[in-house]
């Protein structure tokens, strides 16, 4: 169905929106490295939730439980700062190879 | 009760904006404005007004702490000139589309290069086209009186935009002059006392986004809500006018015109060449030239249809412009009068004059040689320098 958008006199002033809006918006879609969390080797540390410059880490209870993809730009800060040795606990490997 | 006083340009806008006690004021100094804020600083100092003024690094941060303190709901001033009114070009256009109804005293200066300090209407007419209810004054008074109105006609919600009220540098910004100010309570009564904002950033029960990026599918109705925001500010800026002179008992147009009725020659100016001109028609009626002149106060949005109606009986123009377009084509006002004369049909000969870059300036005699030119305009070029060596 095609979505109705309203035209000048109906639509809110000067672009107001209500707050929290990105969370609906898909931004991660033009990402080309995509981080995997591999929980059996995580340490609960959540450097990568103080590093993440998306917040696309998500976290609950006080626990790491995954990655926000549909945000996540694959800067690769989670992975490049998992202090977990020798595997780390964030990988990253080319979304073309994710999707083939 | 009004009383009289003597004041600059610039001491009458800081009087303005100490009776309007404004939220904030964000500003950073440029001659020839420098003064307004900086007498409007020392009166937050002085605990005259409870103003939050905000000491910027720039204009470009002047205009961009007004937007912020504006969204959060406040009634938000500020005061350039010249190269810092350019500097907040970034921001400005910012300001309308957010509909946010900054007020800010605007002192004509020339724009570098090469550098000067003195007056041209160079900087205003840059500004133009962002969206910005600008009003020329022709003095102090003006100034004072247009800066009040200002207030209301920027936070009317049928308009919603900011609004900025010009002086000449140093003819107007430095010269006393004797004015008539109202009591801070007639001021207040007249503005009310906050502004009742639609929308308010701070308000944590109701969390917006303001300035959202705004592509394709909507960008262009959100400009068009502009265009129709000031086309409408006409009514409202009338409506204020009318009940500013109701009030105070000085009226206000649009447009002035001065001694245009019966007309055969007459002038099209802003700002403070409009007193000398008043002065130059008072001679040449004295001799038997009907001569006259139409006085634009409000250039955004643009008084065409009641320019067109003042200049009906007007059988030769000469319109004034203390700015260039670098079109080839004529100053600012030029062509816009000339645009809009474009359908009517039995329209006066028009030429342009540009006139008073950088300050230099325009005598009684160069008024006169410009009405004498009226008299021969079929022999006349369309475009002219006023005032310039060869």
């Amino acid at each position: 169905m095609k979505e109705e958008k309203p035209g000048w006199k109906k639509l809110a002033k000067a672009d107001v929106l209500p707050a929290g809006t990105a969370e609906s918006f898909e931004t991660g879609d033009w990402r080309s490295d995509r981080p995997t969390w591999h929980p059996e080797r995580c340490i609960q540390c959540l450097i990568c939730w103080i590093s993440c410059p998306d917040t696309s880490i998500l976290v609950k209870d006080s626990k790491m439980t995954g990655i926000d993809l549909k945000h996540c730009k694959g800067c690769g800060i989670c992975a490049r700062e998992c202090p977990v040795k020798p595997e780390k606990a964030i990988t990253m490997s080319s979304e073309r190879e994710c999707k083939l | 009760m009004a009383k009289d006083v003597a004041k600059t340009g610039n001491e009458a806008m800081a009087e303005a904006m100490r009776q309007i006690n404004p939220d904030v004021v964000a500003a950073y100094p440029i001659t020839p404005a420098t003064e307004v804020v900086m007498i409007f600083a020392k009166y937050v100092a002085d605990g005259l007004v409870s103003t939050e003024y905000v000491a910027v690094e720039s204009e470009h941060s002047a205009m961009s702490a007004c937007v912020g303190a504006s969204a959060a709901g406040g009634r938000v001033m500020t005061g350039t000139s010249s190269q810092g009114l350019v500097y907040m070009f970034e921001i400005l256009p910012i300001a309308a589309a957010l509909r946010l109804p900054i007020v800010m005293c605007e002192v004509n200066r020339a724009i570098s290069g090469p550098i000067n300090i003195h007056c041209d209407h160079s900087d205003t007419m840059a500004a133009r086209d962002f969206g910005w209810i600008q009003i020329f004054s022709e003095n102090s008074q003006e100034a004072y009186d247009s800066l009040i109105q200002a207030i209301r006609i920027a936070e009317d919600p049928r308009v919603s935009l900011p609004t900025m009220v010009t002086t000449d540098g140093f003819i107007i910004s430095h010269c006393l002059d004797r004015i008539t100010i109202l009591e801070d309570s007639e001021v207040q009564d007249f503005i009310g006392k906050s502004r009742k904002a639609e929308v308010e950033l701070l308000n944590v029960d109701k969390p917006v986004s303001i300035g959202a990026i705004d592509l394709q599918d909507y960008y262009f109705e959100h400009r068009v809500q502009i265009a129709e925001a000031i086309k409408n500010s006409k009514k409202v800026i009338q409506e204020v006018a009318d009940e500013f002179a109701k009030k105070f008992g000085r009226q206000y147009g649009f447009i002035e015109e001065y001694k245009l009725a019966d007309a055969d020659v007459a002038i099209v100016a802003l700002g403070s060449t409009c007193g000398t001109a008043k002065v130059v028609i008072d001679e040449l009626r004295s001799k038997g030239v009907k001569a006259g002149m139409l006085k634009i106060r409000l250039f955004r949005p643009f008084p065409a249809e009641e320019i067109i109606k003042a200049l009906s009986n007007v059988k030769a123009l000469a319109i004034l412009d203390r700015s260039d377009t670098w079109s080839g084509q004529g100053g600012h006002v030029f062509t816009e009068i000339r645009s809009a004369m474009y359908e009517v049909k039995n329209k006066p000969k028009m030429i342009n004059y540009i006139y008073g870059l950088g300050g230099r300036e325009i005598t009684k005699e160069h008024l006169h040689q410009v009405f004498a030119d009226l008299g021969k305009i079929d022999s006349k070029p369309l475009y002219n320098y006023l005032g310039v060596r060869e």
